[in-house]
């Protein structure tokens, strides 16, 4: 038996200049997630059902990029995508291209358990939701009228979404940037990705994982990003569950969210050691977080951008709800 | 530094009765776009550049099932996919849901260079071919009279293509379902057979690159993504290796099967030949699969726990295989 432990995220690389009232709103929903998890895992819900719960939670929230508050395609609608996988037998399953799927979490379990395949998009994982009979809205639903300003200004600013560079803290590294705190002009928070997840072991010790967002601000229809892939974004396996936010092509060619349990097991590494680790050496001049928690009961979290959305408890009482270093 | 090597596959999971005609058809394939890579190793070309080459040939072929040949959706349809992955700096591009786009793997690596995203999909990759001015065919041109017949065949005997099981030779150890060590559901083997193509090289430069091009599995449903596009199961390369890997979609996935080659080269210090028969042996559970690999020491090597793969090798001191079986 191991107490069980849980940890949220809502994205790394913050704009140092966000306004207090939104950390506070941000920290008050992290806050809220995370209790939502530890109700459930007092009353043995497994890791695989809590964090689709949670992350279904923060979906269906405004705040952070995923579900409703999904940030917005060049073309001004809505991709989303999500992953799942459950550590006991490294199932998984995962959806891109939702555009009127309430909950991509809940669809990419439902693709792990019910579908003969592990990944479905675009047009034909609609029509797996509408056979399964997922809750749908339009796409209007999913986009905010923040998330329109900003795709506006974006615009104009005539960017390219890369996936792209958030300046870590200390700011003298930055290439192309005229300020601190802005990017081609724009404030940082116009591309920040704010993709959500949550990890969780639980009472029985079984390690889960889930990531879901809207993607990057401004991208091309049919871009994936590194939230549905399975060792990218999202892992979880016997040893641990991870889930991982941030530079997109940096979480891909870097496995990130594998790696984590590569270096625990290749290495001999325990989750704190492991997740330092693979932030230092994994990401080259790329950016990521992720969350993660093991086997053993024990949470953790890195990143090596300017702040992560986060929020972490354990059994024995500890919890903690942060945004900056 | 070691010499170039190259690597070819063609597929995992071999039908035993395939029959001696089709044998000699694949390793000729085989043999000729290997030699095609072999030449353009010769020439000095890059291992990126090698890659894309030869898995161009592979598509463009009917044989194997990508571009040209893939296997059908349910709908009788074909829908395409690839990875692409340049070791040096770990650069990667890959693309789903093509559907007229004569050569995935090559939009796949447009993505990588041309674009500033790490993958794309569907309509979007279809946009994004028109915008890079590829060369696009109607998606009638990809469809074969042999294919269209599997599928028949599936459809009639009402299986769903779960990302299945072939049985190890020896048969005893079957799941459920298979009526005869030859069949499945009523079905030859060969008509499940993904026959996913592949190619991994490392050139004189000791650079490493893999790619992945397939049209997935037979009778899919539409929207399906398998292991071939995604970086660290179907494909991977890094300053040590290439990795290209095939057979049953699901586990190559959960089993983050072409990172796992590095990783256990990187973190517990293994040759080549040792860490694909580690991973091989340790990484896939009750799945199957198989894989081709080379490093930047020049070896080349290859493995896989099912009933044949087809598979070309060779490297600069004169080494030159092709095989299907053991």
């Amino acid at each position: 038996m191991v107490g069980w432990a849980i940890a949220v995220h809502g994205g790394a690389g913050v704009d140092p200049n966000l306004p207090p009232r939104r950390q506070e709103e941000a920290k008050q929903l992290l806050t809220h997630c995370l209790n939502l998890g530890i109700s459930a895992l007092r009353s043995n819900a497994s890791a695989v059902d809590v964090v689709e719960l949670v992350v279904r939670q923060l979906e269906s929230n405004p705040l952070f990029n995923s579900g409703r508050g999904s940030a917005l395609t060049a073309k001004g609608t809505v991709e989303m995508e999500a992953s799942i996988m459950d550590g006991a037998k490294r199932r998984c399953g995962a959806v891109s291209g939702l555009s009127t799927v309430k909950n991509p979490v809940s669809l990419a379990r439902l693709v792990m358990e019910k579908s003969p395949h592990s990944y479905l998009a675009f047009s034909g994982a609609e029509e797996f939701a509408r056979q399964q009979g997922v809750e749908v809205e339009n796409n209007e639903y999913f986009i905010t009228p923040d998330n329109v300003g900003m795709l506006k200004l974006a615009k104009e600013a005539n960017t390219i979404m890369f996936d792209y560079r958030i300046p870590i803290a200390g700011y003298e590294k930055c290439a192309g940037l005229e300020s601190s705190v802005k990017m081609n002009g724009l404030p940082i928070s116009i591309y920040a990705p704010e993709t959500v997840g949550c990890v969780v072991v639980d009472s029985e010790g079984r390690c889960a994982a889930a990531t879901s967002t809207g993607g990057l601000m401004n991208k091309m229809s049919g871009r994936i990003g590194d939230s549905p892939l399975i060792g990218a974004g999202t892992y979880a396996c016997e040893v641990c569950g991870v889930s991982c936010t941030g530079e997109g092509e940096a979480i891909i060619r870097g496995t990130l969210a594998r790696e984590v349990a590569a270096v625990m097991e290749y290495k001999g590494l325990r989750l704190q050691e492991a997740v330092d680790f693979v932030i230092k050496h994994r990401l080259d001049e790329g950016f990521a977080g992720l969350i993660a928690v093991s086997n053993k009961g024990e949470v953790a979290y890195g990143f090596n951008c300017n702040g992560m959305f986060r929020g972490c408890a354990t059994e024995d009482g500890f919890m903690e709800v942060e945004i900056w270093e």
